[in-house]
Parts: structure tokens; sequence; C-alpha cells
């Protein structure tokens, strides 16, 4: 088991380490293939050459590609001082960059989305789990009755309506004509509990809706295949109650392909739910995202696209090892 | 069934319209018909047999001939846990015990699963849930019934898989299915459904998925088995081999209905019917001539749906043409006597059917 954990741990950094060079040479190196300076689009239009070539010297962008990312990864862990002369900018670590949009560091940008982008993430996930797997369950134990048709055409719906809709029609009746929900501006750690969850119902319950219509499809499938396991007639032929058959033997099962698709929708979900997040105006990861590409801000679309492959590749480290614990077949690999 | 009246009321025939069976189980005129886009499924059509405790009846015949669904039919799991619309149709009576258990509230059948009667399936790894250890199912199947703390409950199941044949069972208990071997799994298996002492065991083909070796070992135990705990034992299997070895009583079945049924030594020595004389003619043996081919039976099994009227058996039939009047092809066969507690579905007179086998059948084999 210990020598999965390291295997796996290890798959991850190496993992990291890939799309962390892939995007550092994409975004280094793209402005320069298409014939545009990276200089003149840190330092914005109207500047003169002096102050484009000190900005070169300042961010080292006249280095080779491989020491530019060099000293990246290095600014990681150590944290990075950028100067010219007498024009000095600190990055303390973790130093992801510097981003001259915003005149601070892109971890300042990243620390301040994130808590939003995580409680979007959690509130959300928990609801459509609950709400999916339920209805999934109920539908495949009902299959063919009219409850299992409703659900499954309701589902249909759900998948297919686009968030930015969903998100729009829910503001526009709850928050605007009914007035029951108050939707603050933006969100800051400063602000209550009870602002935040206020402010992110409406969000979580949308973005709920999206997923658990694709899980209830997915756990309905699932569980008419596990019912037709042959160890399902034997846990009847043992004499035990439908509903343990259902939640012990049945469930448990059909857990595993819910767990991988679960880790990969909460990995990308973690990188920033861009659709809710402009929708909603809530300042995550996904918003700055969406800021920092109308900007041009490249340091900031590096460290959010490298938060996203973080995320991602962690919860599918945790589902593997949740696999583990699930299915004792996993544990011999 | 008013065949079967005039035909007799000899042990194990069965008797309509008497509530009080006298067998430790009883199944009459059993019918399980499953509805499908295609029309309606008759898997069992009208199968009657009776067992009692301490012996072993062998049910055998071709894939759908309706074995298995009988046995789930008996246990009941036609109907325990099938969701959605369409639900097998059964009716007939199953007597287990003085409880007829069609007409019974499904609790209390289920009571009896596991309990009363418990079953042994054909694929052990299949069978096992992958996600549990052994001991942890073997508990659950005993703590169903049993109430008794879970240390309890695992003395029992090490001291199961003692009794099978596992070694270090203190140990194994703790393995999961897919680190025993298929032999052991189909040990652990047995374990697990004799652990409340049933008295009617079912066994679906236990030996088809195991190795060839395995499977004489498997069969010695569950006849060991049955004389330590002296339960009723039925063993429903393709193969005419393992029935030989362990049955009291035999029982043919083709295209969901009895075709014949009597005691081992008659239906392996004296079989009357066409179809047993081709199962027999099919099994390979050791002393049979090199030169002699395996006798196979021709065609396919039967449809279900649209059943061979007359004998069912008939396109399949060598002999069809023995009777006269197209007699085979009109009228459906009532199982009548043969000899002492042996009865056959079958056209063709007994003289008929007796020179046949003597002539032709029995020198080939």
């Amino acid at each position: 088991m210990l020598a999965y954990l390291i295997r796996r741990l290890l798959a991850v950094v190496i993992m990291v380490l890939v799309v962390l060079l892939a995007t550092f040479t994409v975004f280094y190196m793209l402005p320069k293939w298409a014939g545009q300076d990276i200089a003149v689009l840190f330092a914005g239009k109207a500047t003169g050459a002096e102050q484009v070539e000190g900005i070169r010297t300042k961010l080292g962008l006249d280095e080779p590609l491989l020491v530019q990312f060099w000293e990246f990864v290095k600014g990681i862990p150590m944290g990075r001082t950028f100067a010219n002369g007498n024009d000095v900018t600190e990055c303390p670590a973790p130093c992801f960059g510097y981003s001259f949009v915003t005149e601070e560091p892109v971890w300042d940008t990243l620390k301040d989305a994130m808590p939003v982008t995580l409680a979007l993430a959690a509130g959300a996930c928990v609801l459509w789990l609950a709400a999916g797997v339920a209805t999934g369950v109920v539908s495949a134990l009902k299959r063919g009755s009219v409850w299992d048709r409703g659900a499954m055409i309701a589902a249909l719906g759900g998948v297919s309506l686009p968030i930015f809709f969903t998100g729009m029609v829910a503001m526009g009746i709850f928050v605007h004509s009914l007035g029951w929900v108050h939707v603050e501006d933006s969100l800051s750690t400063d602000d209550s509990i009870g602002v935040w969850f206020e402010t992110l119902l409406l969000p979580w319950i949308v973005l709920a809706l999206l997923n658990a219509a694709m899980y209830a499809r997915l756990t309905r499938a699932t569980m008419l295949d596990v019912l037709g396991e042959d160890y399902i007639r034997t846990a009847r032929a043992k004499g035990l109650g439908e509903r343990v058959v259902i939640t012990q033997h049945a469930l448990r099962s059909a857990m595993t392909p819910i767990l991988t698709v679960f880790g990969l929708d909460i990995g990308v979900l973690l990188g920033g739910a861009v659709l809710t997040e402009s929708t909603f105006n809530l300042p995550g990861l996904g918003l700055a995202a969406v800021q920092a590409i109308s900007s041009k801000d490249l340091p900031v679309i590096l460290g959010v696209t490298l938060f996203a492959a973080l995320a991602i590749a962690v919860a599918n480290l945790v589902v593997d090892l949740l696999y583990a614990v699930i299915d004792p077949r996993v544990r011999l690999g | 069934m008013t065949e079967s009246i005039k035909t007799g009321a000899a042990v194990g025939e069965p008797v309509a319209a008497s509530p009080a069976p006298t067998a430790f189980l009883e199944v009459r005129d059993l019918r399980v018909h499953f509805p499908t886009d295609d029309g309606l499924v008759k898997s069992v059509d009208g199968l009657s047999f009776s067992l009692e405790k301490g012996k072993t009846l062998g049910i055998v015949g071709e894939s759908g001939s309706g074995k298995s669904v009988t046995s789930l039919g008996i246990m009941g799991l036609h109907t325990a846990g099938q969701y959605g619309k369409r639900k097998a149709q059964i009716s007939g009576e199953i007597w287990l015990d003085g409880t007829e258990l069609l007409s019974a509230d499904p609790d209390h059948v289920r009571r009896l699963r596991g309990r009363e009667m418990a079953m042994i399936f054909q694929d052990p790894l299949s069978a096992l849930h992958p996600y549990y250890t052994i001991g942890r199912q073997i508990v659950e199947a005993y703590r169903v019934h049993h109430d008794v703390d879970k240390k309890t409950a695992r003395r029992r199941a090490i001291e199961m898989l003692d009794r099978v044949g596992i070694p270090q069972p203190d140990k194994r208990v703790d393995n999961y299915p897919h680190e025993f071997s298929g032999g052991m799994r189909q040990r652990a298996m047995i374990a697990m459904s004799l652990v409340n002492n049933p008295e009617l065991l079912i066994a679906d083909e236990p030996t088809t998925a195991l190795d060839v070796t395995v499977q004489a070992q498997i069969l010695d135990l569950i006849r060991d088995l049955q004389k330590e705990f002296g339960s009723a034992v039925i063993i429903i299997t393709h193969d005419l081999g393992v029935v030989a070895e362990l049955s009291d009583d035999i029982l043919v079945m083709y295209g969901g209905r009895c075709v014949e049924r009597g005691p081992a030594e008659k239906v392996f020595y004296e079989p009357r019917h066409p179809y047993t004389w081709g199962l027999l003619g099919s099994m390979p043996r050791l002393d049979r001539d090199q030169q002699e081919r395996l006798i196979p039976v021709k065609g396919s099994p039967p449809s279900l749906i649209n059943v061979p009227s007359g004998c069912a058996f008939n396109p399949r039939c060598p002999y069809a043409d023995v009777p006269k009047d197209n007699i085979t092809r009109t009228v459906r066969p009532e199982l009548t006597e043969v000899g002492g507690r042996h009865w056959a579905a079958c056209h063709m007179t007994q003289e008929q059917r007796e020179r046949i086998w003597t002539e032709e059948i029995a020198p080939k084999l």
C-alpha cells in the first residue's frame, strides 16, 4: 500500500511538472511565434522602447526559455526578486510569477480567489452527489415506472440546459423578482458565513442541478448493471432484506464508477467554475482566469492553469486511493 | 393433472388438490413464465416432483431446459427484488416442510431463504461479492438468521471454513474472494450456504466452472456434508456423470418439462425416453472403443416461446414416426409409469422402447 502511495505521488509530481513545462512554453513562446514581443504585452501599449527593454531585463525575458523556466520553478518554493537597476519588485514565496496588470504577485490573486471556488465546489458537490445518487438509485429500482421516466426526462433537461441560462433564470426569479435571496456583489474572507451562504446558495443549486442530472443517469445505469450481478442474487439467497441488498451490496459496487467521474468533476471544478462564477459574478479562480484572459495578463493565466492542473492531479490521486479502500482487488496493483 | 391422477398415487407422483404433502419438498405443476417482447417464454411449464430429507435429486438437461429457473423458483428468487414491470409469472405449488411457498408472505419466504433452504451457484467468483472478505460474507449469512454478536458469528464462519476443508481457516477468513482459488471459492460458497444448517440445499451446476481435478473433490464434499447434516439436496447439472455419482433420483428436463424421472440406476440402465438415450450417448466415456464416436443429440434446444406441438422433443427425435397417426406432433405425451417409481413421457409403447433400448441404443454405449 505504501509503495502504491509513493508511486502515485511521484506520478502526480511528474504530471504537474509536465503540465507546467507545456503551459510555460505555450504562454511564453506563442506570442513570440505570433510575432508579438512579450515584453510589450507586459508593459502595455503606450510605452516607449526604453521601458520595454527595462521590463525585458527585469523579468528575465531575454534569457533562454529553459533558464526562464528554471527561475519560475525555483520561485515557487524560494520566492523571486525582479530587478532592473533600482527598480526592484519582490515576489515572496510561493511565487507563481508577478502580474504587471494588477501590480501584485500572482499568488495573491490565486489566494483571494481560491476560497470562493473552494466553497462553491464543496457546497455544490455535496448537493449534487446526494440528489443525483438518490434519484439514480430510486430510478433504477423503479425502472420503467412513471417516476423513472419523469426523473430521466428531468435529468436530460438538467444536462442540456447551460448554466448561464439556468443561472440567469434563477437570479431573475429569486433575487430580483421575489427578493428571497440577497446577493453580495463580491465575497471576501472578511464576510460572515451567513453572507457567504446566502450569496453562494443559488450558484450551489444551479451548479448542483447540472451535475445531479448527470449523476442520476450514471447512477441509474450502474445500479441496473450491478443489480444483475450474481452476487446480488447470492445476497438475496442468503435471506438478506432488500434494503441491505441495495445499500450494502449493490450501492457499494455502484460507487466505483461514480467515484471516477466525481474525481474528475471536482478536479475540474476546483480549477475554477468559469461559467458559474461568471454568471453569478463570484470572484473565484474561474472569474480570475476570465479577467486575466481579457486583459492578456499572462502570469495570472499561467498561475490559474497551473493550479487547475494541480487540482485535477490531486483529485485523481485521492480517487485512486479511495479505489483501493473500496475495491480490495485494486490493492494488489 | 387428470392424467397424473390416473397414473398413480405412488411415492413422488403429484396428487392434485391434496394440501398436505408427506414429502419434505414437493413441487406441483410448477410453471414459470417470463413475458418478453417476443412472447411468453415458458421456461418451466408444469413440473412436479418431490424429495425426502437425506435424499439427493439430480435435475439434468441442456441449457435452457428450465433447470436453473426451477431452482430459483423454489428459492423465491424470481419475485424477490425483481424491479420493473416485467415480472415472472409463477403458478403451481411448492411445499417445503409443510409450508406452501408461492402463496406465503414474501417476508416469511425471505426468512426461510438461507436458513431452511440454501443455494450454491455455478460460478463462485461472480457469486461472491468482490469487495467483502469471505468471512464477512459468511458472518452476514449467519447473523441474518441468528441473533448473535460478530465474534460468535466469526467463530462459526471459521468453523465452517474448516469443515469444508479450507486450510488455515482462521487466516483465510479475512481473505477476499479474489485471493482464493476456484475450488477454494466454491468450498467457501458451500460453507456459506451450510452455515445455518439448511434442510434443503440446491446446488446449481456446482462444478461447471471448476477445474476437472477439483470437481470430484467438491462433489465428495457435498456428499459428505449431506450425510453429516442430513439435508435434502438438489443437484442441477447438464453433466450426467455428476448426478450419477451423487443422486438417488434423477429428473430429466426438456423444454421446461420433465420427460423422465426415476431412481438413478433405472434412469441410467433402463432409460425409457429417447432424449435420455441422447444424453447418455453424448457422454464421453473412457471404456468406449476409440473408433466409436459420441452420439450427439441432433438439432438445437426448442424455442420456449413456440414450443413444438405434441412432444416437445419430436423435431429432434429419431423415433418420432414410430407411434402411429402422427401423434407425436399433435398430442403432448404425459408422464406414465414405466416401472417402480420410474416415469417417462413418450408416445412409444413400453415394448417399442424396451426393444429400441436393448437392441439399438445400449450396445452402442
